[in-house]
């Protein structure tokens, strides 16, 4: 099972717990999984089918061009972060 | 375990592009002449904030030698949609609203029109009968102002957003995020000393010599070609694609020489402008803004308030660390505010921590880019609290530094891990260093220092290697050069070539010749590209050994190649040998890569500064000034330095004097670098560096980048500096004599 750290905001939606754990192959899965563990998070996380603009997902600390598509490996560490970007 | 040795990196030497930069041959932008050249001019609007009732083109369209005049009303009708250039998302009516204003100008120096003539006098006159019913709105200038609930509305759509949940009413703030760790008001109870102040940051401009221009010609087969100086070809090329609605393979972005960027050069102001009007006139046009223009319609940083509090145990440890960061986005979302949220204590391992940050839009010019974009603000707060407390708890500012340092396997405040990095070298490095040991002496005089971070970045990079018959190589990269990248990356494919880095022979391509590569920025371009190149070089190395092995009628495998030489039982051949004989084993060798890294290692800096204040004016003098970064591997040492040494002047001048001076009507008093005061350097000692060395484990040769981190302390080591010569704490930028008159006379009373 991954560890997925849970933004502030968003932590509402877990029960205050800043951490919780899901399973999946990939981010989507993991979103899927989550969803299912602490509804509303999906709806908070994407929009579109993808994730939201200004925001990033971290696997194991590394910020991943692949967004929902990138593989998450076992007992890894996944963090959603608002996106660094330069104004228009 | 020794460090490898390497024959080219780590080496100075002399940049590929020296012999044109020092003899004006390098071919700017503005230097740049094609047959049947128009020449373009752009209308900006002089207020604040105004609706745009109508725009009249009529008598500028009929003076004598216009060619072309164009308004927002001439972009394809595409819509609104979110789009990608390669930094996050973005919507398209954002980019292409800034570019040419419609409906409402939202700063002064927003574009409104343009026009293509036979020269730029004849435009500008042109430009001036064009009849604008402005209607002038209330505006507001300043992120505090703008949060307030009765603020004029910059977008009246506009409702904050919260992680994907919008707020309930329209609002100036275009987001509000939070980071939080732990347990902060228990940790705050266990602090023994709390530091809690706030700072001002202003608007500064990077302030980069070569003005923006680009050249256009709508090409008769519907090709666009473009001729600009930027940071990223690409997204020049995808921007300029989405405002016209063209498929991308129908612009081609030739990047000329760039005379500085530092952030600034990555948005696109005038390129689909000047397509526009070479549309219209069928001929190239050409676009170079004034100095005026760069202040009042390009993207300087964020203005911003920040409010910091810590608390620390007596024995030095730190409890609990809380920020509040509200930046100025400008006319549109995206202030650097998550940056500065994830840096204004990453310096620091602290267990409990919260931080907010709010991106503001206001009247003033869309924000861009500028080195380490959002951390210098944040730094200033932090590393003015953290000099504060380390005076309260009577401990030097470096060991208390230290004590808190971050280290691998610490969390920022965003929750993410450290994998290894420098922080504590840098403090060990300024802690040793001969300038902080030395004595400083003499009335009005003060040490200040401070530390900093920057992330870096990874990103899409391509590189081709051809092989010459004489033993040198072509290498074809797709990263404009700012800071002497040409030569950092090829000393990479130098390295595993192992031939000289003079015999490596770079050339930044346009769009059509290479493949897609990302921005130069987030000091990107020596890792990334740098990596792309070591790729490709290990491609040429793997096709020699197989024309190696075809000339000596061995396996391939047998084939052993070793800092350029080949040998494989008694045969023996050097590169330059088999690169002669290239066409009879087979024809061209041609090595490639892309890559899109993971692995970038953030750096980072450190200062210390000596300055004299002066009792009677105010003037800050400085007397001495070293940067302290990790470069995790400097791959030419010399432009680590000169990064180092460019950083600071620039951080200096954000400290001491650079700011947009606003007036009442919401306009910048001093577009000019008259009034808009940088160091030069009369102004400065020599900047003096240390180069930390510890490398990234994410990268082949250990690079860092350095490109950004330098910038981010010199204004809190030079408040600090101040307050240690003068006695007054500074906590608004810029320290320029008024304020630091203002503060010592205030202190006095």
């Amino acid at each position: 099972m991954a560890t997925v750290f849970i933004p502030a905001p968003l932590r509402e939606l877990t029960g205050g717990r800043a951490a919780v754990e899901a399973a999946g192959a990939t981010v989507g899965e993991l979103i899927d999984d989550l969803e299912r563990r602490c509804p509303g998070l999906r709806q908070r996380l994407l929009e579109g089918g993808r994730l939201r603009p200004n925001l990033s997902v971290a696997v194991d600390g590394e910020i991943s061009p692949l967004g929902l598509r990138e593989k998450v490996p076992p007992e890894a560490e996944v963090h959603f972060v608002t996106a660094i970007q330069g104004g228009v | 375990m020794s460090a490898p040795a390497y024959q080219v990196v780590g080496t100075r030497p002399i940049r590929h592009d020296g012999a044109d930069k020092v003899t004006g041959r390098a071919l700017y932008g503005a230097d740049l002449e094609l047959a049947g050249l128009l020449h373009g001019f752009v209308l900006r609007c002089p207020h604040a904030h105004a609706r745009l009732r109508r725009i009249d083109t009529s008598k500028a369209e009929a003076f004598p030698g216009v060619k072309a005049v164009v308004t927002a009303a001439d972009f394809p009708p595409s819509g609104d949609r979110m789009v990608d250039l390669g930094e996050g998302e973005t919507p398209l009516s954002y980019i292409r609203g800034n570019v040419l204003a419609s409906g409402k100008a939202l700063y002064c120096g927003h574009a409104v029109a343009a026009v293509a003539a036979v020269n730029v006098h004849v435009a500008e006159e042109a430009a001036g009968l064009i009849e604008v019913d402005y209607e002038v709105l209330p505006h507001v200038t300043t992120a505090l102002d703008a949060m307030r609930e009765d603020a004029p509305l910059v977008h009246e759509e506009l409702r904050t957003k919260e992680f994907g949940a919008p707020g309930s009413r329209p609002s100036n703030v275009a987001e509000h995020f939070r980071h939080e760790m732990g347990e902060v008001e228990r940790g705050f109870a266990e602090a023994e000393v709390i530091v809690e102040r706030e700072f001002h940051t202003s608007t500064v401009h990077q302030g980069y010599i070569e003005p923006h221009n680009a050249t256009a010609l709508w090409n008769n087969d519907g090709r666009v070609l473009i001729w600009c100086s930027t940071q990223g070809s690409f997204v020049v090329r995808d921007t300029t694609a989405c405002i016209l609605d063209l498929p991308v393979s129908q612009v081609k972005v030739t990047p000329l020489e760039i005379g500085g960027g530092f952030g600034g050069k990555i948005p696109v102001y005038l390129e689909p402008v000047a397509a526009l009007l070479s549309k219209k006139s069928g001929r190239p046009v050409k676009i170079v803004m004034s100095r005026k223009d760069v202040f009042e319609g390009t993207g300087p940083t964020p203005g911003s308030f920040i409010r910091v509090k810590i608390g620390a145990r007596r024995d030095g440890t730190i409890t609990a660390a809380e920020a509040y960061l509200a930046y100025e986005a400008g006319a549109y979302p995206g202030a650097m505010v998550a940056s500065g949220a994830m840096t204004v204590f990453a310096a620091y391992h602290l267990p409990n921590v919260r931080i907010d940050g709010f991106d503001v839009c206001v009247n003033k010019p869309s924000t861009a880019a500028y080195r380490a974009p959002g951390a210098t603000n944040a730094a200033f707060a932090t590393e003015s609290v953290m000099d504060e407390l380390a005076e309260n708890l009577n401990v030097d500012p470096l060991d208390f530094r230290l004590k808190n340092a971050a280290r691998e396997g610490a969390r920022r405040a965003d929750g993410v891990k450290y994998r290894r990095i420098g922080c504590v070298e840098v403090i060990e490095a300024m802690k040793n260093s001969e300038h902080y040991r030395s004595a400083l002496n003499g009335p009005h005089r003060g040490r200040g220092v401070a530390i900093g971070y920057w992330f870096n970045v990874g990103l899409a990079s391509s590189c081709t290697i051809s092989v010459n018959e004489d033993g040198t190589v072509n290498l074809v990269e797709g990263s404009t050069d700012i800071g002497g990248t040409r030569t950092s990356v090829a000393m990479q494919a130098a390295e595993v070539l192992g031939i000289a880095a003079e015999d490596v022979h770079p050339v930044v391509a346009d769009t059509d010749s290479v493949g897609y590569t990302a921005v130069t920025g987030g000091s990107r371009v020596t890792f990334a590209t740098g990596w792309a190149a070591y790729e490709a070089a290990q491609d040429v190395v793997r096709q020699m050994r197989e024309r190696a092995a075809r000339l000596w009628d061995v396996d391939p495998d047998a084939v052993e190649a070793v800092r350029g030489q080949y040998r494989a039982g008694s045969h023996r051949a050097t590169f330059r040998a088999l690169a002669a004989q290239l066409n009879r084993t087979g024809g061209p060798v041609v090595g490639r890569a892309t890559v899109n890294p993971k692995g970038a290692g953030g750096s980072f800096s450190g200062v210390i500064c000596d300055v004299e204040v002066d009792p009677e004016t105010g003037k800050t003098t400085i007397l001495r000034f070293t940067s302290i970064q990790d470069a995790g591997k400097a791959i030419h040492p010399a432009y680590v330095e000169g990064q180092m040494q460019g950083g600071s002047v620039q951080g200096i001048g954000w400290a001491l004097n650079e700011e947009y001076y606003m007036t009442a009507e919401g306009t910048m008093a001093n577009a000019s670098f008259l009034d808009y005061r940088i160091p030069t350097c009369y102004d400065l000692p020599m900047i003096e560096t240390i180069i930390v060395e510890v490398p990234n484990p994410g990268h082949p040769f250990g690079v860092r980048g350095v490109g950004e981190a330098n910038i981010v302390p010199p204004p809190a080591a030079l408040a600090n500096a101040i307050y240690r010569a003068a006695g007054v704490r500074m906590r608004r930028l810029p320290m320029n004599p008024a304020a630091v008159m203002e503060a010592i006379w205030a202190a006095a009373k």
